[in-house]
């Protein structure tokens, strides 16, 4: 099955993502953001960065680039696709997930390990983890703050939508503790932890690899790619 | 057509958290301001734009705000004709 990691000029986790997913198995591969097109793509991933330099705001101009029209008709399509950290920025910026992510409520950049509660593995991105189970992933981020409205925090609440939530210390005042969220149909999911940071045993830390072993696993229940 | 100078003003929204604002009130504080509250720090844009009047030049900035300049969902934004250049 074929993964591609779409690169902006500023993301800085897409060799640790396309490492990750061809970890489990999958045919990853770059596409750049002047691409008009994925490749043939079975699932995409926006990988962790600083898209355009975040100017403007996290993700505000690179929801513009040309690969994201591409990447919001395979969305609607209902493609699996996966935005981490500065890529779950850019997702809610084009409007693929809802809600915003602002400063962290104490100002400070947050690089640490956190713990988080999977809590749906009704998506492409968590099937492969236990409902309820509690891992550990390193967040790094300036701006997490999940913030949403009330009808739509009740709404994620209502149709479980929310995918991981922060247990211990919420690091960056996200409400209702929100770490991940995906959209109403599931197949796009956004999340500030950095799984591909702990998705490899030469990192002591592996409790990311089953993000991309469900995305794989995924692809082969829906018959995707030709391995 | 005439060109009008139109400023953009972009707050994140009242009822949301402004950590940058509270950071810039406690030195403001420190510094010995003490009758200083509630500030917010936002974004200023300036712009020229070409239009048919000052009202199409506001209407066009405005368009530009909801599509790129602001998130409807954490920003609030006003929109100001200055003047034709």
């Amino acid at each position: 099955m074929r993964v591609a990691v779409v690169r902006f000029p500023g993301s800085n986790c897409d060799f640790d993502t396309l490492r990750a997913a061809s970890l489990v198995g999958a045919d990853a591969y770059f596409v750049w953001h002047r691409e008009g097109d994925l490749g043939g793509a079975d699932a995409v991933i926006l990988p962790g960065g600083f898209a355009y330099g975040d100017y403007l705001r996290a993700g505000a101009i690179a929801r513009f680039s040309p690969v994201m029209k591409a990447v919001v008709e395979f969305a609607r399509a209902g493609g699996p696709v996966l935005g981490i950290c500065n890529g779950f920025q850019v997702l809610c910026e084009a409007g693929l997930l809802p809600g915003g992510l602002m400063r962290n409520a104490g100002s400070r950049f947050v690089s640490q390990p956190v713990e988080v509660r999977v809590e749906s593995v009704d998506t492409p991105c968590t099937s492969a983890y236990t409902k309820g189970a509690i891992i550990t992933l390193p967040v790094a981020h300036g701006e997490g703050r999940y913030v949403a409205d009330d009808l739509t925090l009740r709404q994620l609440e209502d149709d479980e939508l929310v995918v991981l939530r922060y247990t211990g210390e919420n690091p960056n005042g996200s409400a209702h503790e929100i770490a991940g969220v995906s959209s109403a149909e599931r197949n796009v999911v956004g999340m500030m932890p950095h799984p591909e940071r702990a998705a490899d045993d030469v990192l002591r830390h592996t409790s990311g690899a089953a993000v991309f072993t469900s995305l794989v696993t995924c692809l082969e229940r829906l018959g995707g790619g030709a391995a | 057509m005439p060109t009008y100078q139109v400023d953009v003003r972009v707050m994140p929204r009242a009822a949301l958290l402004d950590p940058q604002g509270k950071a810039v009130q406690h030195a403001l504080v420190e510094l010995g301001f003490d009758g200083v509250d509630r500030v917010r720090v936002g974004k200023a844009l300036t712009l020229a734009v070409e239009a048919a009047d000052a009202e199409s030049a506001a209407r066009e900035a405005r368009a530009m705000c909801e599509r790129l300049l602001a998130n409807p969902i954490t920003e609030n934004f006003a929109v100001t004709v200055d003047g034709e250049l």
